[in-house]
């Protein structure tokens, strides 16, 4: 399937949840979606016969600036060999969606990941915690704003 | 054997002198130093007796921020060098990665004579990764010979890096746009000098390893991946192929100019177990080798004349926006997803690498095996810390 026929396969089932397509002047085409519909998408997108995306190739947490974060989903399907980048904001004092993992068990670290570098909340992950950084790690180092901390469990950071 | 011991974990166990003692499961600390664990990863094993129930695996411990360092950088080229180190056994298709990324992002094309050169250094690189890989995993579950024959082996590929940039292991070779110097002269006839040599050897592995009795009771029916499930989990490379599936990048995504080439995909088949075992991942590395060497003996007699660094930037600039590209490394499918906010470095860097995700298959493929077999099956997924905590 193109771009254009997900885009309007997805648009037909959820409306208005489907906040931006883009694929004029950007590297990439994407699909911009509300969070909080992020579930039901993903749920539709793998189960769908025409869509069948069964193959989560990445999920990225990104910083974007001006007080909001990202999830970005690559998803491929191995079926139909199409691909699809799928974005959706989030506010960054409050970071929250639903989980994929029980669609895509391979999210489950990726989101992890996520939750450990920008502090997103998955929720209803099965196992939410800190994947590469110490548990007791202070703050979400990937965020822009993130300053490293001086002392370290007592212990001077040496730059 | 005391005769209750096949009642459940409630009846309590009879020692000799009549003692009773209570079963329960038990946890069990595997690594983060441990000879089979290929670096510093560590397993709660949570195990009943000899028998493992689940497994809890815990990375992170060489976490380098590779991330965080990309978005630090003063150029994209600056990247390379970390690229190297996340999969430091396979630099040249972590390298190339990352520049497909960049030159997508860029829109460049590169010329062909650099394509070709790509092509035979990554196939030569994935040659030398799954001897590494197969010579470690024999290692793992007790043979110690071919692990010396298969080294030897990779000297003599890592001789050809060495002649070419200076470097056996980190090479900083494949830059965005080209490559960061032309090949010696003599090099494309110690390149067929090695093929010549080599393959041969295959056939001397499979002797020696593959076929071994023992080889094949330690790996034949373990750690059985079904197809599903690593299509679920998002595996990829030998560990996808293993379980029967026949996609790989270089074919079915093809990248670079793979589609110019004569070569075959091999997949497990369920040789002398079921499909999906560790068995079949090794032997799917086994035959890659192969399939690698008629693509460097192809491409090889083939490589045009040309600049290698006509089409290399010399500033790299990019328009905002983001690519995810990704190409088949040794272990499977390495991908960038690279952010770009119009500057001169990267925005934000994510590496999907292929071992990360691997490796979180690992419980499911591990629960109801012996121990002894975690080892086996650890070594089959055939992980690189490096890239697993980046």
């Amino acid at each position: 399937m193109t771009f254009d026929e997900i885009t309007k396969r997805l648009r037909d089932a959820f409306g208005d949840a489907v906040v931006e397509a883009k694929s004029e002047g950007v590297p990439e085409p994407f699909l911009k979606v509300a969070p909080g519909k992020i579930h039901e998408i993903a749920a539709l997108l793998n189960d769908d016969t025409v869509l069948r995306f069964d193959f989560l190739m990445c999920l990225s947490g990104v910083d974007n600036g001006k007080e909001t974060l990202g999830v970005v989903y690559h998803l491929y399907s191995m079926e139909h060999r199409h691909r699809l980048a799928l974005k959706t904001d989030l506010p960054a004092a409050d970071p929250k969606l639903s989980t994929v993992s029980d669609i895509w068990p391979t999210a489950n670290w990726h989101e992890r990941e996520a939750w450990d570098m920008y502090g997103i909340v998955f929720e209803n992950h099965p196992d939410l915690r800190r994947i590469l950084l110490p548990e007791d790690y202070p703050g979400h180092p990937l965020r822009k704003d993130f300053k490293v901390p001086e002392f370290y469990n007592g212990m001077k950071v040496p730059y | 054997m005391p005769a209750d011991s096949t009642g459940t974990a409630d009846t309590p166990l009879t020692t000799s002198t009549g003692r009773k003692i209570r079963r329960e499961e038990m946890v069990l600390n595997m690594g983060p130093q441990h000879p089979s664990t290929h670096g510093v990863l560590r397993l709660e094993l949570v195990v009943d007796g000899e028998i493992v129930v689940d497994v809890i695996p815990h990375i992170g411990y060489l976490h380098r921020c590779f991330e965080k360092h990309s978005e630090a950088m003063t150029n994209y080229q600056q990247v390379i060098p970390y690229c190297d180190r996340l999969d430091y056994l396979a630099s040249m298709n972590m390298d190339w990665a990352y520049a497909l990324a960049g030159e997508k992002l860029l829109g460049i094309e590169v010329p062909e004579r650099v394509e070709y050169i790509r092509v035979i250094m990554a196939e030569l690189q994935r040659i030398a990764s799954h001897l590494l890989a197969l010579g470690t995993y024999g290692l793992d579950v007790g043979a110690f010979t071919p692990f010396l024959f298969m080294f030897r082996d990779r000297e003599k590929i890592l001789d050809l890096f060495e002649m070419t940039c200076g470097a056996r292991l980190l090479y900083n070779y494949i830059w965005i746009g080209g490559l960061s110097h032309d090949i010696p002269p003599d090099f494309v006839t110690k390149t067929k000098e090695f093929c010549r040599y080599f393959r041969p050897n295959i056939k001397e592995f499979n002797d020696l390893l593959t076929f071994n009795e023992i080889f094949i009771k330690r790996t034949a029916n373990i750690g059985i991946l079904p197809a599903d499930v690593a299509v679920s989990y998002a595996c990829s490379g030998p560990m996808l192929r293993g379980s029967g599936v026949k996609f790989d990048l270089r074919k079915d995504d093809p990248y670079g100019i793979y589609d110019k080439f004569e070569w075959d995909v091999p997949v497990g088949t369920g040789e002398v177990g079921t499909v999906g075992d560790c068995w079949d991942r090794y032997m799917v590395r086994m035959r890659e080798m192969e399939q690698s060497l008629n693509i460097i003996e192809q491409a090889i007699d083939r490589i045009p004349e040309g600049d290698v660094k006509s089409a290399v930037p010399r500033r790299i600039r990019p328009a905002a926006g983001d690519v995810y590209v990704r190409s088949e490394s040794p272990r499977g499918e390495i991908g960038f997803y690279l952010v770009s906010d119009g500057t001169g470095s990267p925005y934000r860097l994510k590496a999907r690498s292929p071992a990360f995700v691997n490796l979180s298959v690992c419980p499911e493929i591990c629960r109801g095996y012996m121990i002894a077999d975690i080892v086996a099956i650890v070594g089959s997924v055939d992980i690189v810390l490096g890239e697993v905590d980046r």
